[in-house]
């Protein structure tokens, strides 16, 4: 164990620089750079609004607020998992050179784009404080949601990197598997409506949508324990993948060099 | 007891060459179904074991195919071997293909960085030898230019400054000597011979027997993944003249 650990802290550096350079070469070379973070998310959700409340003729103000924190999450964990799971490939010059430790990769590409998606959430303050939906203690519990979110997003990513080296088709399954875990995400519609219908178990077993409906919960100020199903499912399901992926991980790495 | 920088223990390596590439997973099923996959099973290393003493300079001789990438990029760590286990006493620096970990939409800034990290540097380090690094590599006007719009001599050059800037106990070389122009091989060489003289301990690959025998003290020979010689470089280097010459 301490030898991972003296591992880790040696090449410390070469984490933080990896994620600086995932961030920096992200939005290299666009002319508004960094301000996309914000940008993107923001005109999304105009898009979604507009299309979905006219089509359902929805009254709720606060609907945008909804409809970016479903967005804004998904969208993490699509990107997260995306650049992780292409990440080994993408330094095949580096692994087949110089020996790191291999997880760093997938690592440094979960952590780069969990920051942009916290730079995010600047737009979703500011959504939520013109629309009336005001801060109170609850607010403080989204940490729970993001933490959990953050290692559902690692351990699927390293489960996905792993596979992806041996089978490239991985990539396009995965794009297929993130289009039905968008749709059962209930990002902009409302879930209330399925579950009313008795269509609810495609939520409990989709633990993106609870993290999603503990952090809705947190922003609109609520308690998210009131059922604490959708709390203690998701982040069982994050432990047990994290663990999962950096077994199946450290099972396989000494083949990757024999693949890429 | 003598005192070894690296221990090679019966090192073998075997790699699959799959006749044909399969990485899709319909094409997998298909061929596990009919029981088509085939590998054809080639050992890169066979059974190899030698002893590099401390301060010990050892030329690996061998014909194209030999093994001899393969058995540093084992020793380098690149590789886990299939059988067999390497021993390293030391700071071990493998100055191979220069620059690998270079990217190439970064300034030569980001990834003197960047690479120095690869390498298991810290920051501090870095950051104290930046100029040092940017200066030995004459590279001080394009420093913020990206690395793609760089000529392969610059990136080498670039590579072979970082590299070079810890005082290794233990350095592989393979063939970089012949890095960039006259002047800047010159000096390259001249650097490498410095970090020879503090009694570094090398292994060195190269084709040119000429100079494994000006550099080296000691040599193997590697002939289809076995090792078939090792000893003092004349005594060695007078039996791969006799195997070239067959």
């Amino acid at each position: 164990m301490t030898k991972y650990i003296d591992g880790f802290k040696k090449y410390r550096f070469l984490l933080r620089e990896l994620v600086k350079k995932g961030i920096k070469l992200k939005y290299r070379r666009s002319y508004l750079g960094i301000i996309w973070t914000l940008l993107e998310p923001l005109l999304t959700m105009m898009v979604l609004t507009l299309v979905f409340s006219t089509f359902y003729q929805k009254k709720d103000r606060a609907f945008p607020v909804y409809v970016l924190t479903g967005r804004l999450l998904y969208s993490f964990f699509s990107n997260g998992t995306k650049t992780a799971m292409k990440s080994i490939r993408g330094h095949a010059g580096m692994i087949k050179k110089v020996y790191v430790p291999k997880y760093i990769y997938p690592l440094s590409s979960v952590i780069f784009n969990f920051i942009i998606f916290l730079i995010s959430l600047v737009v979703l303050v500011g959504v939520s404080l013109v629309l009336g939906v005001y801060p109170n203690w609850w607010t403080l519990t989204a940490i729970f949601p993001l933490m959990i979110l953050f290692l559902f997003t690692l351990g699927v990513g390293m489960i996905l990197s792993t596979v992806s080296v041996f089978f490239r088709d991985a990539e396009y399954l995965w794009d297929v598997a993130l289009m039905l875990i968008m749709y059962t995400c209930a990002i902009f519609y409302d879930a209330e409506n399925i579950v009313k219908k008795g269509n609810g178990w495609v939520f409990k077993c989709n633990p993106l949508y609870a993290i999603i409906k503990c952090f809705r919960d947190a922003v609109y100020g609520s308690s998210m324990f009131a059922e604490p199903f959708w709390f203690i499912m998701p982040l069982c399901v994050s432990i047990v993948t994290v663990i999962i992926g950096f077994a199946v991980f450290k099972w396989k790495q000494d083949n990757f060099i024999l693949h890429i | 007891m003598p005192n070894y920088a690296i221990e090679v223990n019966d090192v073998s390596m075997k790699f699959n060459l799959s006749k044909e590439k399969v990485d899709s997973i319909k094409e997998y099923m298909i061929k596990f179904l009919k029981r088509q996959i085939k590998y054809n099973e080639f050992w890169a290393l066979k059974n190899v074991s030698f002893k590099v003493e401390k301060g010990d300079r050892v030329g690996v001789l061998g014909l194209n195919g030999a093994g001899k990438s393969t058995l540093l990029k084992i020793i380098a760590g690149v590789f886990k071997p299939t059988e067999g286990k390497v021993i390293k006493h030391g700071r071990l620096v493998p100055l191979l293909e220069l620059g690998a970990g270079f990217d190439s939409q970064y300034t030569g800034r980001e990834n003197i960085y960047l690479y120095g990290s690869v390498l298991g540097y810290s920051k501090q380090f870095v950051q104290e030898r930046f100029d040092e690094i940017v200066k030995f590599a004459e590279l001080e006007e394009f420093i913020d230019v990206p690395i793609k719009n760089y000529s392969s001599g610059m990136r080498s050059r670039l590579g072979f400054s970082i590299a070079t800037q810890v005082d290794p106990d233990i350095l592989i070389l393979d063939e970089v000597l012949s890095v960039g122009d006259a002047k800047f091989k010159k000096k390259s060489e001249k650097k490498v011979m410095g970090m020879f003289d503090s009694g570094v301990t090398v292994l060195f690959v190269s084709h040119s027997l000429a100079q494994v025998r000006r550099l080296c003290n000691k040599a193997i020979i590697l002939e289809k993944g076995r090792l078939i010689a090792a000893g003092d470089i004349d005594e060695v280097s007078a039996k791969y003249e006799e195997i070239i010459s067959n």
